[in-house]
């Protein structure tokens, strides 16, 4: 008879989140948008900066410079300044980020006295973006002046012939899919599991579950199980797409990462059940899952910052963070293609911390019956 | 004697489901209207219409002289309403949830304080006042709502089930109250799926899937159908199926 | 109206009994600002360097020592040859391999071109093409000192200023972006959430049955956390000043007029998506999908200016967008409102359609 009601409850779970459709097509459709967008969106190229430029040769030379940026595809050309204070205006309006001041007798320097008069001001405010794209323009001009005059570059002594490996199509899908992968099973199994089972808890209904002829476990269970099935379901989705559209190879055994994505799923899973266990209504269920698991996963995983250039607090306590070895191991396997001994660390961690995370669980809900 | 509610041909459907199938009734000023029926006959889904949170599907509806598809806000101001599933603030005490629906009917200051005071006397809550309503026993729950409901002094007052999962005595008690107000000159209309609580109504309109079941005083019902409590009336009903009276 | 007042102290009655609403609004802001401004940075701080050095003459040491001496590089040694360093790399003990080849002191020293190369862990190829280019400047700078003979080249006092940031420090881009996120989190997440708690409970039909006029049920849901959102901007504000010593340019009245009406934005979403779930679940859901779109559209990481074209089409509509614009602007530049007056106008007008939208769909629910 327990066995037929938990079936039961397994039926009646399932019909809850398939009945919920609009929550059902985020989660499977979140994954998507969210390769999308860093696929095509969110890039590291700076291209099509807005720039001015304050000249005050102005002869046939500097407007052949000028033309030569406006044409790199880097840079936008929006206009010329007339003075040195318009520089202020054109960065507060945020019309330009960079403006180029050629000084005067840019030709005459340049020939007699092989000095090439110029300065380049940036709007620091995005500072990356800044220094990117004044050694652009420095690169530009460096190239311009040393054609126009056929002098000879310092040829570089010493060339440096670099090989990217495991990446030399330097495809940034290899960072960004397995990121995802770790950001989505994190939200679907811990953040949903937590709130889902905290409903009950909220609207009273786990009173009712308790009382039934359903054990404790098999409740936790019931609940867990459909989400399980959403969970593979992206990790099938994210390796499809990032195979497709992205072109990531797929490298590494199958198998492994399957198996290795189903420990997470558990670790996430015992996760979420230990914030339901702390949490009384939703609300908070989901602020903690918020920041106790998808703020770290995304600042300290290494997912979008390398860890590596964190200060150390930061770096040790991205030590406790589950979905760092997640991380780390996917990378191995997906990207380096390597076997099980590779990863055996990030395996052993995890398993200790779903150990952890579960006896906590069940720590917390005895207390709670009695 | 006045009627205060009109309904006439009144139909709820959703998709192909007749909830409330082509329902006509009225009431009468200061009486208890009961509305019963099993669950799922369509009582609280007729309620719901007449306090203006459910829109009908034709028919007409008259709640205190107002037209109810274009005067409902002047409805709202002269009904109270006890909803079937508590809906008062768990978070906050008995007299914040008091003085907060006071005041959104529009009492304040000391008249505000001084009706407030008056319930807390009448419902005997004295013991209650400050404490938060999710620490209630059920049964003060089901008195709390009631106060609240009456708070703007309505003349028409609405309670959906109010005496579900309430014990014996508690129910009696109950509905003392609810001849005290009647007494007063508010008319109540209450829906139950206890039958025996018709005996207390002046008049019963029992539900059968939607449609009128049986309608009229309990007294006269009874006699007519020669049968000696309103259950067993009832119990008849449902085994003939469908029947108007 | 006196309704409203009601409405707003039975709010405030709420929000300050509930225990979790409280550490959220002080706990949130800090720990968001300190871990996410300090954990994001795009600076190679630690790069794990292994140098093969087949020449082992003064020049090659030389060169390996101003690796040695950079606080940029970590040199882990390795014993053997370019095989068994590569195979640091695939066990992760490394992140890049040097390797110089024989003769290379003599062909510096002569003039003759040489060779040497790199191996880069690629897998973050943005964290591999920052190493490459440090480690190419490095290797520059080193061939340069040693004695040229070459004279025929450009000179150029190739001077850049970078203004407002002269340091490039990121964490300053960063926090304005923290902001906005800190903000919008509070005002839309928790007015979605807490309207359609009152749903999912069943408290907002007691309020339905009353003569409230549906503006001012709106009216006094959203003002409380309008006030909580715009608290929670000062607070973050001073947390930024504290700990990243972030002064603001600009005018801070102007910030929080601004964000005064992008509140007005951000609670209207918040409000109509709490028209369009029935449980709570469900509203968390929609409102996470939507704010991490808008987020990562708006700029936060990388410049709108960079992406496609459809992108930035998007973000028209995008308030995050003008926020985070705005917000950047105002705090690191000290833009004033005539250079704003395009996003305010933007803004204001999203305000006044979002909030007629919410307002007419809560409207339209509740009859």
């Amino acid at each position: 008879m327990a066995q037929s009601s938990f079936l039961n409850f397994i039926t009646k779970e399932f019909k809850h989140i398939f009945r919920d459709t609009r929550t059902l097509l985020i989660v499977l459709v979140m994954p998507v948008i969210q390769l999308l967008i860093f696929g095509f969106v969110i890039s590291s190229e700076i291209k099509n900066a807005n720039y001015a430029v304050l000249d005050y040769s102005n002869d046939y030379l500097t407007k052949r410079l000028v033309q030569r940026i406006s044409s790199s595809g880097y840079f936008n050309f929006k206009g010329y300044l007339n003075s040195y204070d318009e520089i202020e205006k054109v960065f507060k309006n945020g019309d330009a980020k960079l403006v180029l001041i050629i000084g005067n007798n840019f030709s005459q320097k340049l020939q007699n006295d092989r000095f090439a008069n110029y300065q380049v001001v940036t709007d620091a405010s995005d500072p990356n973006t800044a220094s990117i794209l004044a050694s652009y323009v420095q690169g530009i001009v460096n190239s311009f002046t040393t054609e126009y005059f056929g002098l000879t570059r310092q040829k570089e002594r010493v060339s440096v012939q670099s090989r990217m490996l495991y990446n030399e199509e330097m495809n940034s899908a290899f960072m960004f899919v397995p990121g995802t992968m770790v950001l989505i099973l994190m939200l679907v199994t811990a953040m949903m599991t937590s709130i889902s089972i905290t409903r009950e808890k909220e609207l009273g209904t786990m009173e009712i579950l308790l009382v039934s002829p359903l054990k404790p476990w098999q409740i936790v269970v019931g609940k867990v199980i459909p989400y399980i099935g959403i969970a593979f379901t992206n990790v099938l989705v994210i390796i499809l797409m990032g195979y497709t559209v992205f072109h990531l190879p797929l490298r590494g055994n199958l198998l492994l990462l399957m198996g290795v994505s189903s420990l997470f799923i558990v670790l996430a899973l015992s996760l979420g059940i230990l914030i339901s266990t702390l949490s009384n209504t939703q609300a908070v269920a989901m602020f903690m899952s918020m920041f106790a698991l998808m703020l770290p996963t995304i600042l300290l995983s290494g997912f979008i910052f390398p860890i590596e250039n964190m200060p150390k607090i930061l770096q040790w306590l991205s030590l406790i963070m589950p979905p760092r070895w997640f991380l780390s191991a996917l990378k191995t396997i997906m990207i380096k293609g390597q076997g099980l001994q590779y990863v055996t660390s990030e395996v052993l961690v995890m398993l200790t911390m779903t150990t952890v995370f579960i006896a906590l669980s069940i720590k917390k809900f005895k207390v709670r019956l009695e | 004697m006045k009627n205060v509610i009109e309904v006439e041909n009144l139909v709820k459907q959703f998709g192909s489901f007749f909830a409330v199938n082509n329902l006509t009734f009225s009431v009468g000023e200061g009486e208890i209207f009961g509305l019963l029926g099993a669950n799922g006959a369509g009582k609280t889904t007729t309620i719901r219409m007449l306090c203006g949170l459910l829109s009908p599907t034709s028919g007409k509806i008259s709640v205190a002289g107002y037209n109810a598809y274009t005067q409902p806000e002047q409805i709202r101001a002269s009904i109270g309403y006890m909803s079937q599933k508590f809906s008062l603030y768990s978070d906050l005490t008995v007299w914040e949830n008091i003085r907060f629906f006071g005041g959104i009917y529009g009492l304040w200051g000391k008249a505000l304080k001084g009706r407030a005071l008056e319930l807390v006397e009448e419902f005997k809550m004295h013991d209650f006042k400050d404490i938060m309503v999710e620490s209630l026993p059920v049964g003060w729950r089901q008195r709390i709502s009631l106060a609240v409901s009456l708070v703007h002094k309505p003349p028409i007052i609405f309670l959906d089930e109010p005496t579900s999962g309430v014990d014996p005595v508690a129910r009696r008690m109950f509905w003392e109250t609810i001849h005290h107000i009647s007494s007063l000159g508010t008319t109540v209309i209450v829906t139950t799926h206890y039958m025996d609580e018709a005996e207390y109504c002046h008049t019963a309109l029992v539900m059968v899937d939607g449609k009128i079941g049986v309608l009229g005083k309990p007294g006269e019902m009874k006699q007519k159908y020669g049968v000696k409590t309103m259950n067993e009336l009832f119990l008849s009903l449902a085994r003939n199926g469908n029947s108007k009276s | 109206m006196r309704r409203i007042f009601i409405l707003l102290q039975k709010e405030f009655i709420q929000i300050f009994r509930n225990k979790t609403i409280l550490p959220i609004i002080f706990v949130l802001p800090i720990v968001q600002l300190l871990i996410l401004a300090n954990a994001a940075t795009q600076e190679m701080k630690n790069i794990r360097f292994t140098i093969v050095d087949f020449d082992n003459s003064s020049e090659s040491r030389r060169l390996v020592n101003a690796f040695d001496q950079s606080k940029f590089y970590t040199l882990i040694p390795v014993e053997g040859n370019v095989d068994r360093a590569v195979e640091l790399i695939d066990l992760g003990k490394t992140d890049a391999v040097l390797v110089i080849p024989k003769r290379f002191g003599e062909s510096l020293v002569e003039g003759t071109p040489v060779n040497v190369q790199l191996m880069l862990n690629a897998i973050n190829i943005t964290a591999a093409a920052l190493t490459q280019s440090y480690t190419n400047g490095i290797i520059q700078n080193f061939a340069s000192s040693i004695s040229i003979q070459n004279t025929n080249h450009i000179k150029s006092k190739q001077s850049i200023r970078h203004w407002y940031n002269p340091e490039l420090n990121y964490k300053l881009y960063m926090v304005p972006g923290i902001l906005v996120i800190l903000v919008t989190i509070v005002g839309m997440f928790l007015t979605a959430i807490n309207i359609v708690r009152e749903k999912e409970i069943g408290t907002i039909e007691q309020v339905n049955v009353t003569p409230i006029k549906p503006y001012q049920f709106v009216i006094g849901k959203l003002l409380p956390f309008w006030i909580i959102a715009l608290f929670e901007l000062s607070f973050g504000l001073l947390i930024a000043r504290l700990a990243f010593n972030l002064t603001i340019a600009g005018s801070i009245p102007l910030l929080f007029a601004f964000a005064a009406i992008y509140l007005l934005v951000a609670l209207g979403l918040g409000l109509i998506l709490s028209t369009s779930a029935s449980n709570q679940q469900q509203v968390m859901f929609m409102a996470f999908f939507f704010m991490i779109v808008f987020l990562m559209l708006s700029g936060l990481f990388t410049p709108t200016e960079s992406m496609p074209k459809w992108a930035n089409w998007f973000n028209t509509i995008n308030p995050l967008y003008y926020f985070m614009k705005v917000n950047r602007m105002l705090i690191l530049k000290g833009s004033d409102f005539t250079n704003l007056s395009g996003s305010f106008l933007s803004i204001s007008l999203m305000a006044v359609v979002v909030l007629g939208v919410a307002i007419l769909r809560y409207r339209k629910k509740s009859a």
